[in-house]
């Protein structure tokens, strides 16, 4: 399967501070992808580097086979990326704005149609004459999704698209990209919100410290992961000295323990409990989610 | 040069679309001010002697105002648009487009190309029924406008490039756009100057800029026609130097 974005050897710094440090690997076409990592691990760099908004230092980046700096036009016109901060232009109505977007890719009147699609899609139609400063923060975001759309490109890359917005704008997000995927494009989602992630991505990039920490389908990094969450409620006796360890918070008299799936079958802890004489009130079991395994892989 | 046609008529457009929903700051405020310069400058010099054979004071100081807000225009124009798109970070969009360096500037300099002349046009309406002007030369006036306009309009790029915040423009504006263009002989002729501020006027382009404008109307001017085309045609091709390079390598925005 052909690469929708490939990443070779990148590294990025700016003044003293490397922001990536030889990063490789590449993004099938057609993928729905998820690129995570904590604050400051390289993710808006990469990204940035990407779509061309700054220049590499070395290594070499490509969408659809087009080199980001020897055929940097063809490479753009691949790509369209949602920008993280709430970016816009104070002297135009949405619609204009949509129109000027479309007309920076070469595309004229025939993709109006298509934008007053997007406006429908998105939600925005009531809108498309109001200035763009005067729109809520939610709406601005919607423009901000329907402006890297505006030229139909292959790929598509969401930087934190559902920071700081309502549920509502969350899913009709999700049911857009879910129906743009199905048809084609290829999408590349950075977020803070695991739970999306793990929802959405087929597989998942793990940046940080500029490095990449993980590469894999979602479901076999979650799977890969040796361990298992039980919690617990004890209406009599204390917790054993031995389970101690094993011990990841306690909240309102609910303990839950992290267990290493080789050494510590459920079995053998409800076992311990009894002979420490607890009495176990209430219990639940839990897989670990992506979020477990992104704290694993990057924490100091 | 111009690969990605619609999206640099697209980037013209929508500059020009930005000063003009903004007419009154982009061009009524500047032919108000200028007019109030004319007022107060032909009555304060009434009756002064004429500068050159047959042409009054008042008419000497109308081709210099219209080409000294032509100059402030045009450097506005270019410097303010990018400026604000840096500092409110919609640069994004232009940034991540298609467009080359080429498209880029040919877009900024005609748009503020076009301010100037609605400016320019609006100035001359409303002095001339006033202050009647000959017309010596057509092809030396559009080719100051061209030249001294697309040359402020290339350092207003440059300008905004360089410049972090709002404060660094003003800082260019004030010490450089502002004391040229006022000791550019908008208001004298250099050679009522003492000898060293003669000289040193010679050094200053805008001087050029206004000098070559006038000789458009009188046919008469304090340097050559030849040199001021020259000194004009030089800094646009200096200022444009400059700013392709700044705008292929990305300097201080795709850094």
């Amino acid at each position: 399967m052909s690469s929708a974005i490939e990443i070779a050897g990148v590294r990025k710094s700016y003044g003293k501070t490397l922001a990536l440090d030889g990063v490789d690997f590449s993004i099938r076409r057609g993928e729905f992808f998820g690129l995570l990592g904590p604050n400051g691990a390289g993710k808006s760099t990469l990204i940035n580097l990407i779509a061309g908004l700054v220049n590499i230092d070395a290594g070499s980046i490509s969408v659809l086979g087009k080199d980001t700096v020897r055929d940097w036009r063809a490479a753009r016109l691949n790509i369209g990326v949602v920008p993280q901060e709430l970016v816009f232009d104070p002297f135009f109505n949405v619609s204009h704005m949509l129109r000027i977007q479309a007309g920076y890719y070469g595309c004229g009147k025939e993709s109006w149609p298509w934008i007053d699609h997007l406006l429908e899609k998105l939600e925005l139609t009531g809108k498309r004459d109001a200035m763009m400063r005067t729109l809520s923060g939610g709406m601005k975001r919607r423009v901000l999704i329907a402006q890297a759309l505006v030229h139909k490109p292959p790929v598509v890359i969401l930087d934190e698209p559902t920071a700081g917005v309502d549920v509502e704008l969350r899913r009709t997000l999700w049911s857009f990209m879910r129906e743009l995927h199905a048809g084609g494009t290829t999408v590349v989602l950075t977020t803070h919100y695991l739970e999306e992630a793990q929802e959405m991505c087929e597989r998942i990039a793990i940046l940080d410290h500029g490095k990449l920490q993980a590469l894999e389908p979602t479901r076999d990094l979650i799977a890969r992961h040796p361990f298992r969450f039980l919690s617990l409620r004890l209406s009599s006796g204390t917790l054993p000295e031995k389970l101690l360890s094993l011990k990841v918070s306690e909240k309102s008299g609910l303990v839950e323990l992290k267990l290493p799936s080789a050494t510590h079958p459920i079995g053998a802890v409800l076992e311990a409990l009894r002979a420490a004489g607890c009495a176990v009130e209430d219990i639940q079991t839990r897989e670990p989610t992506l979020e477990d395994i992104f704290v694993e892989l990057t924490h100091d | 040069m111009i690969e990605n046609r619609l999206g640099f008529y697209t980037l013209l457009k929508k500059e020009v679309m930005r000063f003009w929903s903004v007419l009154g700051q982009t061009v009524t405020a500047p032919v108000i001010t200028t007019l109030l310069y004319l007022l107060v400058f032909a009555q304060a010099m009434q009756g002064r002697a004429e500068v050159y054979a047959g042409v009054s004071y008042t008419e000497f100081l109308v081709p210099g105002l219209v080409m000294m807000t032509i100059i402030q225009n045009a450097f506005a124009n270019t410097s303010s648009s990018l400026i604000q798109s840096k500092v409110m970070g919609n640069l994004v969009f232009l940034l991540m487009a298609p467009l080359g360096a080429f498209e880029w500037f040919a877009a900024y300099l005609l748009a503020a190309l076009v301010r100037c002349a609605f400016v320019a046009a609006a100035l001359l309406a409303v002095t001339l029924p006033f202050v009647p002007l000959p017309l010596h030369s057509i092809g030396a006036l559009l080719a100051m406008f061209v030249l001294a306009g697309g040359s402020l309009a290339v350092f207003g790029l440059i300008a905004a490039i360089v410049a972090q915040k709002f404060d660094h423009l003003a800082a260019f504006t004030n010490f450089f756009i502002t004391p040229l263009s006022f000791l550019s002989g908008v208001f004298y002729s250099v050679h009522a100057l003492p000898p060293f501020w003669f000289k040193a006027s010679h050094l200053n382009p805008f001087f050029y800029m206004i000098d070559g404008f006038r000789f458009g109307f009188f046919g008469v001017a304090d340097a050559p026609i030849g040199v001021s085309l020259l000194w004009c045609a030089g800094f646009f091709i200096v200022a444009s130097a400059i700013c392709l390079w700044m705008l292929v390598t990305g300097y201080r925005m795709r850094q």
